[in-house]
């Protein structure tokens, strides 16, 4: 089959590699019929997520029909022939973890979990297409894909609702809804949502679903702070004003009641100085993460309220502002998204029109022209916010 | 040497016990174990691989079961490298699951094997017992050993890096992964 490859720092390369076959018996093989670009792809692609190698299948964003299950498949969970949404995170449904609905923390689906341990202090979940430390499963960027656990995941799609509507319940919808919910969201409440990206625009419109009184967007990119205004948020562009006194004025000087970091660790600092010391220490990697978003949501926020953290950071940070985190009563609440917990209910908000993922679509591409697709992503050429891929 | 570890497996107390106290389960998720056969009541044949592709055999004995509490054993008198172990089952704390507290001693002696076994554990000697206890959870919840594309080995898990790539296995790799 066709599949799109790391092909070492910066480079992708759609390959021929094997079909996938069944290896535990709980496996599910589907075949793709539309799959998408992540941001988190990105820092795969350029390295800061570590362990990648060299043809690593990329992509944790799909879904398709299953033309395969293994003997340990319950039949009346999934079958040959269902529509299916996978979620990211590779869960056993039999763990502590998953017991109280941590999918991404499962405890039995990566095989790599000492690896993982070590950086981490505990392992994560396997997940699909996102480097060894979470297991080293070949992603979803490809015509087939194997699905362990097949019978605790996956999502069927029994309506007609097309692919491009339910495709994003796979992880940016419902990790952007996660980031809402972590915010446990009142009336009253002024929301700041920092990076309009995909997982953004989701958090921006999950917040506004879960009853903000408003919702903030901070980027950079124009067409990015277009998309969330055209979507009803108020922008602010943090190269043409000072981020905290404009998010001052929007809450009567209190500050935001909740933020969102949906940035991670490769943020952009507006002041050129700030940036290039974290830049460098991340080269000499003496830090691994730059995380402007998260220090300015910190410096931000009124106090006592809650710090939501949905961008991805994979290792340490310099100048945590742990002073106002403390002093100021605030609540930081983060993790990977627990996929399997929010796919059935935001399918029913799509269903019901109160979410339209397909808003934030940009680019349709096929497969094969995955390698553009990540360039134009990644250096927000094309006013590119999310390319879906077909294999 | 001396290694402990603990895990705990979401199963209730008596099905963990039973599990460990048939011996014959342990190589399938202990790494080093080829095959345990029990021969009598207290007496078993423990066979495990060894450095330099060589099988190692000995006589184990138990020395103690308390059944869903506690279960001892050590090496008979001839072993090569003389050795115990216990291993305790306790309710955990959420009342449903079971709290698993490994022990193993090894007498590692100076000559040739000992040197040999010590670089065979190498320089973390408890990340091993660690990956076994990792497996047996994973087949007591989930029913076997959890594979991947880039660690397909199961529980032949290799420690080096790089893994093979995290792509589907060609069919000559999946015949020596999987003998099918």
């Amino acid at each position: 089959m066709r599949a799109n490859c790391w092909a070492g720092r910066n480079e992708v390369e759609v390959r021929d590699v094997p079909d996938p076959t069944i290896l535990n018996s709980r496996d599910a093989i589907v075949r793709i019929t539309s799959t998408a670009i992540c941001g988190s792809d990105l820092h795969l692609l350029d390295g800061y997520v570590p362990t990648m190698q060299d043809g690593d299948v990329m992509g944790h964003e799909f879904m398709g029909e299953v033309v395969g299950v293994g003997t340990g498949v319950d039949p009346a969970r999934l079958r040959v022939g269902d529509r299916v949404v996978v979620p990211f995170p590779i869960a056993c449904g039999a763990c502590g973890a998953c017991a109280a609905q941590l999918y991404s923390c499962c405890e039995n689906s990566n095989p790599n979990a000492g690896i993982a341990e070590k950086m981490f202090g505990h392992p994560l979940a396997g997940m699909f297409g996102y480097a060894h430390l979470t297991g080293g499963f070949a992603g979803g960027q490809a015509q087939y894909a194997r699905v362990p656990f097949a019978d605790v995941g996956p999502l069927k799609i029994e309506s007609d609702l097309t692919d491009e509507q339910v495709l994003f319940l796979s992880d940016i919808l419902p990790t952007g809804y996660m980031g809402a919910e972590m915010c446990d969201i009142q009336p009253s409440d002024v929301v700041a949502v920092w990076g309009a990206g995909p997982v953004g625009q989701f958090a921006m419109d999950s917040a506004r679903v879960l009853g903000a009184a408003s919702v903030i967007a901070i980027d950079k990119e124009p067409y990015r702070l277009r998309m969330a205004e055209e979507a009803g948020h108020i922008p602010v562009n943090f190269e043409e004003v000072d981020v905290r006194s404009r998010l001052l004025e929007l809450s009567g000087g209190r500050g935001p009641d909740k933020c969102i970091d949906a940035v991670g660790l490769e943020a952009t600092h507006g002041s050129a100085h700030i940036q290039a010391f974290d830049r460098v220490k991340q080269a000499v990697r003496s830090e691994t993460d730059r995380p402007h978003a998260l220090r300015q949501a910190i410096l931000s926020c009124r106090s006592g309220g809650i710090v939501s953290v949905i961008g991805v950071y994979g290792g340490v940070v310099d100048k945590f502002p742990a002073g106002a985190w403390m002093n100021r009563s605030l609540t930081l609440r983060t993790g990977q998204c627990h996929v399997q917990r929010y796919m059935a209910p935001l399918l029913r908000r799509i269903e019901r029109g109160e979410l339209d993922p397909t808003r934030v679509i940009t680019h349709r591409l096929s497969l094969e022209e995955a390698p553009r697709g990540y360039d134009i992503f990644k250096n927000k050429q094309e006013d590119c916010e999310k390319v879906v891929l077909t294999p | 040497m001396d290694l402990t570890a603990t895990t705990t497996v979401r199963r209730p107390v008596g099905e963990v016990y039973a599990f460990w106290r048939l011996l014959e389960n342990l190589p399938t998720f202990m790494e080093h174990l080829d095959e345990v056969r029990t021969t009598d009541a207290k007496s078993s044949t423990w066979v495990a691989s060894a450095p330099f592709d060589r099988k190692v055999e000995w006589e184990a004995v138990l020395i103690e079961d308390v059944v869903d509490e506690r279960i001892g054993w050590r090496s008979a008198e001839e072993a090569d490298v003389p050795n115990q172990g216990t291993v305790s089952f306790v309710l955990a704390p959420d009342g449903v699951s079971t709290e698993v507290h490994v022990h193993l001693a090894y007498e590692i002696g100076a000559g040739k094997l000992g040197k040999a076994v010590a670089k065979y554990f190498g320089e973390e000697p408890h990340q091993q017992l660690d990956d076994d206890l990792r497996r047996l959870k994973q087949v007591l919840e989930t029913g076997e050993v959890v594979r991947s594309d880039g660690a397909p080995w199961g529980k032949r898990a290799r420690k080096e890096f790089p893994q093979r790539p995290a792509q589907p296995l060609t069919a000559d790799e999946r015949r020596e992964v999987l003998g099918v």
